[in-house]
């Protein structure tokens, strides 16, 4: 059992979703992120989804993009990134899971950078632009170092692709919900929930539900059938909106914080 | 050369998010099944002699060969097809192919707006939906190119994240994808993305080196000893240099060198980059320490990209194909030269391969050169006369 699956078990046990917020390493700033991994990890998340700024982010909409971009000028990097959490490390009790394009794993170092994630107590990591066929030696590195690798499946993807990708993922089966790239939306639609019911019926496999997840009402949508929501953008927009970080770190933490005291993601 | 799907030695593959990995597939297939299909290949043939003009010319520049000793200097011209570039090669190809697949949409990026170009005429051509992507400095820089496109009935749509060039456009287009898979084509331009793209494009373009072979064949008796191409994302290159993969012929691709390889301010990923991935292949890329992708710098919009297609890669590494470059200098020098002495006015993609022309120094004494005169300079010479401090005015 990693530390993700007691995550969902737990989860499970309680007769929820687990909560996964995402939020980009460096954003706005250094020390800001610090805070908000924090606070978002003592108002009682599951999971932390930290994300490596990346200068191409092709699967990502303009808030993340944005969200990159400041992180990036503030000189942050797949360095900075592992300090950043290492640093944090003692300080914090939920697990957390990298996401990083391809590239800046590739060139720091496939093992270097699963032994360095190991190291520092990272529980998984998910890279967007890296499908099952491309993952052989990064799973090599990555399992040998004990690190979860999260393989998404999309509204595109056949049967039978979900089902071999359902059979490779660890720790969860990331579900993107819709046909598009990250950002904040309306609603969950009929197609997105029969496509997350079809998902359902392929694996036993936790599933965690990310893209577009923006607000309490989708998540309630989402009980009974999903483990686990993913929200990224609609945080991340906050932040960017909030004219000081300080006030964008908060007023994110009181919107998760709502969104679990509401108990809107009890079964 | 394919041993392995989809890659040249260890270059290639397909790394792209989930959600476009059943659209490549699909392509994959189609394109399989097309490839060798009768009609399929009967049709574009037609298109390509009947609508883009094909086979171009293989022009033998008389005072061009006289200018640098050499035995003969043939310019391959591109910059005869229609809309002025080797582009349309390619999209006629995709277009055709589209349409067989049932979509409606094309979509593409473009950096110099040939590619861009192209893809909208072979749209409105065959009635295709076509939306097309540009950074807002190539669009600045390219003013009459998104006019065209416009005209033609494409949507030109501005893309103003990251370096505001063609790696953004791509970026952007391939959001674009991801959304509208159902119905949508992404035509990329050249032999870059992932596979299947690095594949068909050079398939497609691989026209010019079939008929630069035969031509030369015919008029020389004899395979050239060297040919010349620019080297961007590189189609037109690989498209020139696949024929005589299996000759003596001394292949050479010239990147863009900017303001010199010293600075930074270039387009030499494979001098310069190193092994890595960019929009959905491992390749050659230009990046810093921690793998994020640097912005390229070219005088010429066509050739301003970080990264080159990996079939180039497995070239370089191979040892079969020769990569040097050019500075922005040097090529507007080239440009100005084959204007003066030959009255064409090559792109600024092009003048990089013939700028090379001048480096060779006594190399290219009697020996016979074949260059690829990818594209036509219409298009530059808003660039070309800022880069001269002249305005242009009626006289």
């Amino acid at each position: 059992m990693s530390r993700i699956d007691d995550v969902f078990s737990k989860a499970r046990g309680e007769g929820r979703l687990a909560f996964i917020p995402f939020v980009t390493a460096g954003f706005p700033d250094e020390n800001n992120s610090r805070e908000l991994i924090k606070g978002l990890c003592d108002v009682g998340v599951d999971l932390i989804e930290v994300g490596i700024p990346f200068s191409d982010p092709i699967a990502d909409g303009p808030v993340i993009q944005a969200s990159s971009n400041i992180a990036l000028s503030n000189g942050m990097n797949i360095s900075g990134a592992i300090k950043l959490v290492s640093d944090l490390s003692d300080e914090i009790s939920c697990p957390i899971v990298f996401m990083t394009y391809y590239n800046p794993i590739y060139r720091y170092g496939l093992d270097r950078f699963a032994v360095d994630c190991r190291r520092f107590g990272i529980a998984g990591v998910i890279v967007p632009d890296l499908p099952l066929e491309e993952a052989g030696e990064w799973v090599i590195s990555a399992r040998s170092n004990e690190l979860d690798t999260i393989f998404m499946v999309a509204p595109t993807s056949s049967e039978e692709r979900i089902k071999l990708i359902a059979e490779n993922t660890l720790g969860f089966l990331y579900c993107v919900s819709l046909k598009g790239v990250t950002g904040a939306r309306q609603g969950i639609s009929g197609s997105t929930l029969d496509f997350i019911l079809k998902v359902r019926s392929l694996t036993d496999k936790p599933i965690a539900v990310g893209f577009g997840i923006s607000d309490a009402g989708q998540v309630k949508q989402l009980k009974g059938c999903a483990d686990g929501v993913i929200m990224g953008s609609k945080l991340m927009q906050i932040m960017l909106d909030c004219p000081d970080s300080k006030g964008g770190v908060a007023e994110v933490l009181g919107l998760v914080e709502d969104i679990l005291n509401e108990s809107v993601i009890r079964y | 050369m394919d041993a392995k799907k989809g890659r040249f030695g260890i270059f290639g593959g397909q790394y792209v998010p989930e959600t476009l990995m059943g659209a490549l597939i699909e392509l994959e297939e189609n394109y399989e099944l097309f490839k060798d299909d009768e009609s399929f290949k009967s049709d574009l043939n037609y298109y390509l002699r009947e609508y883009a003009g094909r086979p171009t010319p293989l022009y033998l520049a008389q005072r061009l060969t006289g200018h640098y000793g050499a035995k003969a200097i043939y310019l391959k011209r591109e910059d005869l097809c229609h809309t002025g570039s080797h582009k349309i090669n390619n999209t006629l190809g995709q277009a055709l192919l589209a349409k067989r697949m049932g979509k409606s949409r094309l979509i593409a990026e473009t950096g110099a707006g040939q590619h861009g170009v192209a893809t909208a005429t072979a749209a409105a051509m065959l009635g295709l939906k076509c939306a097309i992507y540009m950074g807002s400095r190539d669009i600045e820089r390219q003013s009459l190119n998104v006019y065209r496109m416009k005209l033609l009935g494409s949507d030109v749509i501005e893309v103003k994240s990251g370096s505001m060039t063609l790696k953004d456009a791509i970026n952007e287009a391939m959001r674009d994808w991801v959304k509208n898979i159902d119905d949508t084509h992404y035509v990329i331009g050249s032999v870059v993305g992932p596979h299947p793209y690095p594949v068909m494009v050079r398939d497609f373009q691989s026209i010019i080196g079939h008929e630069t072979r035969d031509q030369i064949l015919e008029k020389e008796g004899r395979l050239p000893d060297f040919i010349l191409a620019c080297v961007g994302g590189g189609s037109n290159s690989i498209g020139i240099f696949h024929a005589f993969l299996d000759s003596e012929v001394k292949l050479v691709g010239v990147e863009a060198g900017g303001f010199g390889l010293e600075t930074e301010k270039h387009g030499a990923s494979l001098e310069r980059g190193g092994p890595g991935v960019l929009h959905g292949s491992l390749s050659f890329v230009l990046q810093d320490e921690f793998g994020q992708i640097r912005e390229a710098h070219s005088v010429s919009a066509g050739l301003d990209y970080p990264g080159v297609g990996p079939e180039h890669a497995y070239l370089k590494e191979y040892g079969r194909v020769g990569y040097f470059s050019v500075t922005d200098e040097e090529a507007l020098n080239a440009f100005n030269l084959l204007s003066r002495y030959e009255g064409i006015l090559p792109a600024l993609e092009s003048s990089h391969a013939l700028a090379y022309l001048e480096k060779m120094g006594e190399l290219i004494e009697g020996k016979i050169v074949a260059v690829c005169l990818s594209g036509r300079g219409d298009k530059d010479v808003g660039v070309v006369s800022q880069f001269l401090g002249e305005e242009i005015k009626a006289i």
